[in-house]
């Protein structure tokens, strides 16, 4: 049993956090996030160089990491950041085309940018009930059905589609330049897309792909357990900070045991949520995995809308504005729950382990 | 980052297994079960098995007649002692006074103390609150004053954990009356049999015997069962609490609790189907082994921590803070799943032979009812977030 980083993925770790720090720093990030494209092409293109589309795909497909604990590493750092680069979409779709032996050296690189298309408006994470099809069309495919939350699909390049060809899911490959795209920025910032298919070109990736589906959505899952375990940790160290140096009363807030035992409540339920995350990313290559990042996803929901709501409440007013980062961190703690499965899907899911 | 055991650990896993099947008597692990009191001569049945073993001082290094166990040694053998039921080791002798001896009593002390906690010939309780001094327990007002080669000492202690049962106790007085009131404790050891201590019961909540009021009315004590030094007393008390915290997760109670309360709603039936098909039900059960999951991680990664430093942290706070919560949380779960049939109070039905309930749950209510404690016991869950308020936020 170990707890430390391997050294590789600390220098990885350390990298990202200093490249964000001094070049993605919240006023350079609120300026990317909230207007289209909704991120930073540019920095996209620097990220990608240092390395974080090849930290998410194992060697066999030309990266250089693709473990549990590597995923969580990257979208840790990207979360204590609060960087709203498309990275998820990266990390999913690389476990798709993973699954169809394709080649992945577009994404490595930076080059192409992916976003994935699983869910729909009445289909948010109950993936079996998707209504969008495929049929045989010339040499390839048409779809038609409509994606919803493609997370990342404002400005990607290619988007990889789940559809039902004849009843079993099928993952297909979309050119954004060919297809009905409408982009738009989210509360929390970044961006993500609402694709429309109308007999919309399309290659067949994978058939029968329901596992590959799964595996991405667990991987996807962990990501944003990550994500939300770097934002946590930043939001606590400015409240912490906060709760030192405001004053009232005459002295600072921090003295006061009513705030005092709600903060350390949630450096408790951070470090659950922490523990918890490396549980799933122990587990994602396992057998358990579905039911172990399930259980994480849930836990995660639960603290990290606590931890926002919390701290907002703690700093008063002032988190209540636009200038202060805890409000924009806030509320990507808050919007995450719902991204791949909220807490009482998760919930739900780990229910299904009792039915014998 | 690694959570798997190693060949080593793995291996030991299977031998502590391998010794619980063959050595843990059927009547002692029905007894647990049950979940009611355990008789003296029980609890000191399975510590005698333990002391043969060499596996009853868990926590004590090799020097000292212990196994020299890893804290991942440690993890394995409570999680498989709660999944065999095997009872919980009377903690005050072997994992509160052991260590304090090692790290701060003389030569004489080692030889005459540690061999009778070893060998479960005598059983240690301990006097540390007192009906003035909970959770301020600096406030303690038992004095004892010199006289001669002896001290005495006047005063009360109470929440005694089976002191019913112990023929020594170890104690925190007051022997300096001036000053900041940490200042003036010590840490002195006292036979019950001396003259002047009377126990008197305190019975609790569920209606059961376990903790105890000792009163010392001129009590000679002779001035060498004082450990360390006079008036070190403090950071003795507080050595030692950070040693009861180590183990305060409870992962091992709380995984076989959820076993229990999860094979309980299999078999209770409700509204016509198994109570565990209950879509609330079972969002409860699975909420909480949620979080037992992420508290078997964070209690590993604590005790990682611990390993590597040498010593226990104050971040074990969290450990007692959401540990005792959750074990609270699935004997309440117990307790509900059985409905009306958790009322009856164990022992009152005329019948004896007519069961109301599955076997193994008679207790459950009581057992809900007295682990509400384990928040409060030990610093309570309050003062836990002060240690950490002043340790880790620095506030």
């Amino acid at each position: 049993m170990n707890f430390d980083l391997t050294e590789d993925r600390q220098m990885l770790a350390d990298t990202l956090n200093r490249y964000l720090a001094e070049q993605y720093g919240i006023e350079t990030r609120n300026a990317a996030a909230y207007e289209a494209p909704f991120h930073d092409p540019e920095k996209w293109s620097e990220m990608a160089e240092l390395g974080i589309a090849g930290a998410l795909v194992p060697e066999e497909q030309g990266g250089f990491g693709g473990a549990g604990f590597d995923i969580a590493v990257v979208f840790e750092a990207l979360g204590k950041g609060l960087c709203p680069e498309p990275f998820l979409g990266t990390l999913m779709a690389a476990r798709l085309l993973a699954a169809a032996d394709a080649d992945l050296e577009a994404l490595v690189s930076g080059e192409t940018r992916y976003a994935v298309g699983l869910g729909e408006i009445d289909a948010a994470y109950d993936l079996e009930n998707v209504a969008t099809m495929a049929k045989a069309s010339g040499d390839g495919y048409a779809l038609n059905g409509r994606k919803s939350a493609v997370y990342g699909g404002q400005d990607a390049d290619v988007i990889l589609v789940l559809a039902k060809l004849g009843d079993a899911p099928a993952i297909f490959s979309v050119e954004t330049s060919a297809a009905n795209v409408v982009g738009y920025g989210m509360i929390d910032g970044g961006g993500a897309a609402e694709l429309l298919l109308e007999d919309t070109p399309a290659q067949l990736l994978l058939e029968n792909a329901a596992g590959a589906v799964q595996d991405a959505v667990n991987a996807g899952r962990l990501a944003l357990c990550a994500e939300a375990v770097g934002a946590m940790g930043t939001t606590y160290e400015v409240l912490v900070d906060y709760l030192k140096t405001r004053k009232q009363f005459g002295r600072p807030i921090g003295t006061f045991q009513v705030l005092q035992h709600r903060t350390v409540d949630l450096l408790t339920e951070i470090e659950q949520a922490r523990s918890i995350t490396i549980s799933a990313a122990a587990s994602l290559d396992a057998e358990d995995a579905t039911l172990k990042v399930a259980m994480a996803k849930n836990l995660v929901g639960r603290a990290a809308r606590l931890v926002a709501e919390e701290a907002i409440q703690m700093h008063g007013g002032i988190a209540m504005t636009w200038e202060y980062s805890v409000s924009h961190y806030g509320k990507r703690l808050v919007m995450l729950d719902a991204q791949l499965g909220d807490t009482d899907q998760c919930l739900g899911e780990v229910m299904q382990s009792y039915a014998a | 980052m690694d959570l798997s055991y190693s060949p080593e650990e793995i291996a030991f896993e299977e031998e502590v297994r391998e010794f619980l099947k063959t050595n843990l008597p059927d009547h002692i692990a029905t007894a647990v079960r049950a979940g009611g009191e355990l008789t003296a001569d029980l609890m000191q049945e399975w510590h005698r098995i333990l002391s043969a073993k060499g596996w009853l001082a868990t926590t004590w290094p090799k020097e000292y007649g212990g196994p020299g166990w890893t804290p991942v040694q440690r993890h394995i053998f409570e999680v498989e002692c709660n999944r065999f039921n095997a009872p919980r080791i009377v903690p005050f002798g072997l994992a509160m006074l052991g260590p304090v001896i090692q790290k701060f009593g003389n030569d004489r002390q080692k030889k005459e103390v540690l061999p009778g906690i070893l060998s479960a010939e005598d059983w240690w309780c301990q006097g540390y609150s007192e009906p003035g001094a909970g959770s301020d327990l600096a406030s303690l007002k038992t004095r004892a004053e010199r006289d001669g080669d002896h001290y005495v000492i006047n005063g009360q202690k109470t929440w005694t954990t089976l002191g019913q049962f112990a023929n020594k106790i170890f104690c925190l007085v007051r022997t300096k009356f001036d000053g900041k009131p940490q200042e003036g404790i010590s840490f002195v050891l006292v036979d019950l049999d001396t003259p002047g201590i009377e126990m008197r019961p305190i019975r609790l909540i569920e209606g059961g015997y376990e903790v105890n009021e000792v009163f010392f009315t001129d009590v000679r004590v002779p001035v060498e069962n004082l450990v360390g030094e006079e008036n070190q007393g403090w950071t003795i008390a507080k050595f030692l609490l950070t040693h009861e915290r180590t183990n305060i997760a409870g992962v091992g109670s709380s995984m076989q609790a959820l076993e229990e309360v999860k094979a309980l709603a299999r078999k209770v039936r409700r509204n016509g189907r198994p109570l565990i098909e209950d879509p609330l039900f079972a969002a409860r059960i699975a909420q909480v082994e949620i979080d037992l999951e992420a508290m078997k991680i964070t209690n590993l990664r604590m005790l990682f921590q611990a390993q590597k430093q040498g010593y226990p942290g104050p971040e074990t706070s969290i450990l007692k803070i959401k540990g005792t919560v959750i074990n609270q949380e699935l004997r309440d779960l117990a307790r509900r799943a059985l409905g009306p049939s958790a009322a009856p109070f164990p022992g009152s039905i005329t019948d004896g032979n007519l069961a109301l309930s599955p076997p193994d749950t008679a207790n459950s209510a009581a057992r809900y009812f007295n682990n509400r404690k384990t928040s409060i016991f030990g610093g309570s869950n309050e003062i836990q977030r002060n240690i950490l308020t002043k340790t880790m936020l620095e506030l």
